[in-house]
C-alpha cells in the first residue's frame, strides 16, 4: 500500500519543474471569457446581421435629427398640395411616393412619412433602452440579494415579484398617462411623455429580470468559491457584486437585448391607445395608431411604422438569441 | 458526560506534547433541522456532526477518514465558521470562536484557511489568477511587502505556477493546476491553520501525489498545521501525523497513524483498513476482509447506543443500551468501543449474543 505513494511521490518532486519547463517560451494567448465569447458570436452569422441591424438602428436614431435637416424633410410640416382634397388621401401611387418624399406622405395633413419614421426611431429607442436599463437595475440587485440572502428576505422579494406581474398593468399606465397630461415634476410635453413611459414600463417589467437572476443567483451561491470568499472574511456586498454578479453578467446581457424588443413593442401599444406619446410628435406606435383608419385605402402608411417595428424587434431579437448562445452554450 | 470529557483531556495531555492546542474542540455538534408544512415545523434533525471532541497541535497533520455521509465535510465546514455550530464550542489559540459574529470572525479569518475538495467549483471563473490569490489581500486590507502583485507571484511560484499566469483565467488550467491556485490562495496570509477538505479526491492519481506533496513541503516550509478530511485511506496515511476516525457524526477512533494501522482498535477501522487494495496479489490472500453488512444508518435516527453496532459483528447488549465514551486505552490512542480489538475489552461480562459476521476470504 505504501509502494505506490512513494514511486508517484518521487514523480510528483519532478513533476513542479515539468509544470515549470512547460511554459512554452512562445507565448500562447491567455483568452478570457470575453474573448471566447465573442470568438463564438461571431461564427454565428444570423446574430452578425442582427447585430449590424441593432447598430445601424441605434446610429440613425442618435442621427434622427441630422439625418432630417440634411435631407430637408421636416416631420411636422403639412403639405396639403399633395392631399386629394376630397378623399384626403395622399395624391398618386404607393400613398403619393416621390423623389421628394421616398416614404411618401401621410393622410391627411400629408407630413413627410420618411422623416416621421426618423423622428420616431429616437423616441422609440429611448423609451425601450431607458425601461429596460431601469428593470435591469431593478430587477439585478433585488434578484440577487433574494438569491443570496434566501429565506424571509426571499420570500418579501419573491411575493413582491408576484403582485407587480400580477398588476393589471394596462390599466395602470392609461390611468397614470392620463392623471399626468398636464405635466409633473417638472416635467411637461415630450419630456414627460417619455419619462413617463421609461417609468411605467421600465417599473412593471423588473420582475422578469429579477427572477432570472435570483434563479441564477440560486445556484451560484452553492458554489465553492463563494464559500472561499466567505473563508477569507468577505462580507455580504462583496459577494453580491464581486463574485456574484461578474458571473450573471452573460445571463443579464441576454435576457437585456431579448426585453428591449418588447419594450419597444409595449412603448408602441401604449402609444398606439394614445396613452404614450402624444401627437403631433411622431412616435411608431403612433403612426400605426392613426394609420389603422386608413389601412383599407392607403395600406403604404401602415406599412411604413410597422415594418420600422418588425425590423427592430427582430434584429433585437435575433442579437439576444446569438448573445445567449455565445455566452451561455448550455442554454441551447 | 463530565466524566468521560476528563478522560478525554488526559488521554490527550499524554499523548500531545507539552505545546497547548492549537485548535481545541469539545462536544461539537451541528443538527441540521428537516421542517414540515407552511408554518416551517421542526420534524426532526439530521445529526451530521454530533458530539465531537479533538485537538489539533501546532505543526501536526490530522486527517479525517470517514465514509460518505460521516459529517467529517461539516466538520470542517464548522471549524473554518463557515457554518454555525448547533451546540458544543471551538476554541482557536484559547479564543472561544463559536459564535463570533463574521465580523468577529473576519480577524481570524487570517489564522485559519480553508482548501476546498473542487477545484472547478472553488475559484470564480470571472476572476484572473491574479485578482483570485490577491483576494485575501484586499478583503483582510493587507499590503504585502513589495505591493499585492509581486507576493501573488511568489505565491504562484511557491505552488508550482508561473508568475506569467497572473492574468490567465481559472479555465485556462487543469484540475491540478487550479488545485494549486486554490492552495496558493488559502496560504495567501500565511494561516496558521489550514483546512483541507477532500484536496485531492477530484484530482487524477498521478496528480494526487504531486499535490499531496507539495501541501507536506510547504507544511514543513511554512510550518503550517492541517486539518485534512479524506476517505482514502492511502492518501491520509501518507500526510497525518495523527487520524480521527468518524463514523455516522461520532469520532470512533483517534489516534497517532502507526499506532492506527499496526494496531487499529475500533471495528470500524479494522473493517475499513481491510477495504484498501493491496497492491501486492501475494499478500492479497493472506489478509482477512471484513465485508461490512448494509449501509450506513440513517443520521436521522441513528442507532441507540453505540451507532456501529448495527453493522458491527462484535456487537452485544451493552453496545445497544450504553454509548461507549472516547477514551484513551493506550497512551495517545483514543477509542469508543466497548470490545476494542488489540485492546483489553471494556464490558467482558456482556458476552457476545452475535456470532462472527467476519467474511473469510
Amino acid at each position: 500500500m505504501t509502494a505506490p505513494i512513494e514511486t508517484t511521490g518521487a514523480a510528483a518532486e519532478a513533476q513542479p519543474e515539468a509544470v515549470l519547463e512547460g511554459v512554452p517560451s512562445k507565448r500562447i494567448e491567455g483568452r478570457s471569457l470575453g474573448q471566447i465569447a465573442w470568438l463564438r458570436f461571431k461564427r454565428d452569422k444570423v446574430a452578425v446581421a442582427g447585430a449590424i441591424v441593432v447598430i445601424l438602428l441605434i446610429v440613425i436614431a442618435a442621427l434622427s435629427r441630422p439625418l432630417q435637416s440634411l435631407l430637408g424633410l421636416d416631420p411636422n410640416e403639412p403639405n396639403q398640395s399633395l392631399i386629394d382634397p376630397n378623399t384626403t388621401l395622399p395624391l398618386g401611387d404607393f400613398g403619393g411616393m416621390s423623389a421628394d418624399h421616398p416614404l411618401g406622405v401621410d393622410p391627411k395633413f400629408g407630413r413627410d412619412l420618411l422623416a416621421r419614421v426618423l423622428e420616431g426611431s429616437w423616441v422609440s429607442l429611448i423609451v425601450a433602452f431607458g425601461a429596460t436599463l431601469l428593470s435591469v437595475a431593478i430587477g439585478t440587485v433585488l434578484g440577487v440579494v433574494a438569491g443570496y440572502y434566501r429565506g424571509r428576505v426571499d420570500a418579501v422579494i419573491s411575493r413582491m415579484m408576484d403582485v407587480f406581474l400580477a398588476f393589471p398593468l394596462l390599466l395602470f399606465a392609461i390611468a397614470i398617462s392620463a392623471s399626468l397630461q398636464g405635466g409633473a415634476f417638472g416635467l411637461e410635453g415630450l419630456p414627460l411623455h417619455i419619462s413617463v413611459l421609461i417609468f411605467v414600463i421600465g417599473f412593471f417589467n423588473w420582475p422578469y429580470m429579477g427572477r432570472i437572476v435570483r434563479a441564477q443567483t440560486l445556484s451560484l451561491r452553492e458554489r465553492e468559491f463563494v464559500d472561499a470568499a466567505r473563508g477569507m472574511g468577505a462580507r455580504g456586498p462583496f459577494i453580491l457584486f464581486r463574485e456574484l454578479l461578474p458571473n450573471l453578467v452573460g445571463p443579464i446581457v441576454v435576457y437585456s437585448t431579448l426585453l428591449i424588443p418588447s419594450n419597444i413593442l409595449f412603448e408602441a401599444a401604449l402609444s398606439f391607445l394614445g396613452v404614450g406619446i402624444q401627437p403631433p410628435q411622431s412616435s411608431w406606435g403612433g403612426m400605426l395608431n392613426q394609420a389603422v383608419k386608413y389601412y383599407e385605402v392607403d395600406p403604404q402608411y401602415m406599412l411604413v411604422p410597422g415594418l420600422a417595428i418588425f425590423v427592430t424587434v427582430l434584429a433585437f431579437n435575433l442579437l439576444g438569441d446569438g448573445l445567449r448562445d455565445a455566452l451561455d452554450p448550455r442554454s441551447r | 458526560m463530565t466524566e468521560t470529557t476528563d478522560e478525554k483531556t488526559t488521554g490527550i495531555a499524554e499523548a500531545a506534547p507539552a505545546a497547548a492546542p492549537l485548535l481545541k474542540v469539545r462536544g461539537l455538534v451541528r443538527h441540521f433541522p428537516i421542517t414540515k408544512g407552511l408554518l416551517k415545523r421542526q420534524v426532526g434533525a439530521v445529526q451530521a456532526v454530533d458530539g465531537i471532541d479533538f485537538d489539533v497541535y501546532p505543526g501536526e497533520t490530522l486527517g479525517v477518514v470517514g465514509e460518505s455521509g460521516c459529517g467529517k465535510s461539516t466538520m470542517g465546514r464548522l471549524i473554518t465558521r463557515l457554518d454555525e455550530p448547533t451546540g458544543g464550542s471551538i476554541e482557536f489559540e484559547g479564543r472561544d470562536i463559536t459564535h463570533l459574529s463574521t465580523g468577529g470572525m473576519r480577524p481570524m479569518r487570517r489564522d485559519v484557511q480553508m482548501i476546498f475538495q473542487d477545484p472547478y467549483g472553488s475559484l470564480n471563473p470571472r476572476h484572473t489568477i491574479g485578482g483570485i490569490v490577491g483576494t485575501p489581500f484586499r478583503l483582510q486590507n493587507v499590503e504585502p511587502e513589495g505591493g499585492v502583485k509581486k507576493e501573488v507571484q511568489r505565491l504562484l511560484e511557491l505552488v508550482g505556477l508561473s508568475p506569467e499566469h497572473y492574468n490567465r483565467y481559472p479555465h485556462e488550467f487543469s484540475g491540478g493546476q487550479r488545485q494549486r491556485i486554490g492552495i496558493a490562495r488559502a496560504l495567501a496570509l500565511k494561516p496558521k491553520l489550514v483546512v483541507a477538505d477532500e484536496p485531492v479526491s477530484a484530482l487524477d492519481v498521478s496528480i494526487q501525489a504531486q499535490v499531496v506533496n507539495l501541501m507536506d513541503d510547504l507544511q514543513e516550509e511554512l510550518g503550517l498545521t492541517y486539518v485534512i478530511i479524506a476517505h482514502d485511506l492511502s492518501v491520509i496515511r501518507h500526510v497525518s501525523d495523527r487520524i480521527a476516525v468518524m463514523y455516522l457524526g461520532k469520532i470512533v477512533e483517534l489516534a497517532d497513524r502507526t499506532s492506527l494501522y499496526e494496531a487499529p482498535m475500533h471495528p470500524y477501522t479494522k473493517a475499513l483498513l481491510s477495504a484498501v487494495p493491496v497492491p501486492d496479489p501475494k499478500r492479497r490472500t493472506e489478509r482477512d476482509r471484513i465485508l461490512l453488512k448494509g449501509d450506513v444508518p440513517s443520521p436521522i435516527n441513528p442507532p441507540s447506543g453505540c451507532r456501529f453496532r448495527t453493522r458491527c459483528w462484535k456487537a452485544t447488549e451493552v453496545c445497544a443500551t450504553t454509548e461507549p465514551p472516547l477514551v484513551a486505552l493506550r497512551t495517545g490512542h483514543q477509542v469508543a468501543c466497548h470490545h476494542p480489538e488489540n485492546a483489553p475489552d471494556q464490558a467482558p461480562e456482556d458476552t457476545p449474543g452475535k456470532v462472527s459476521k467476519t467474511a473469510p476470504k
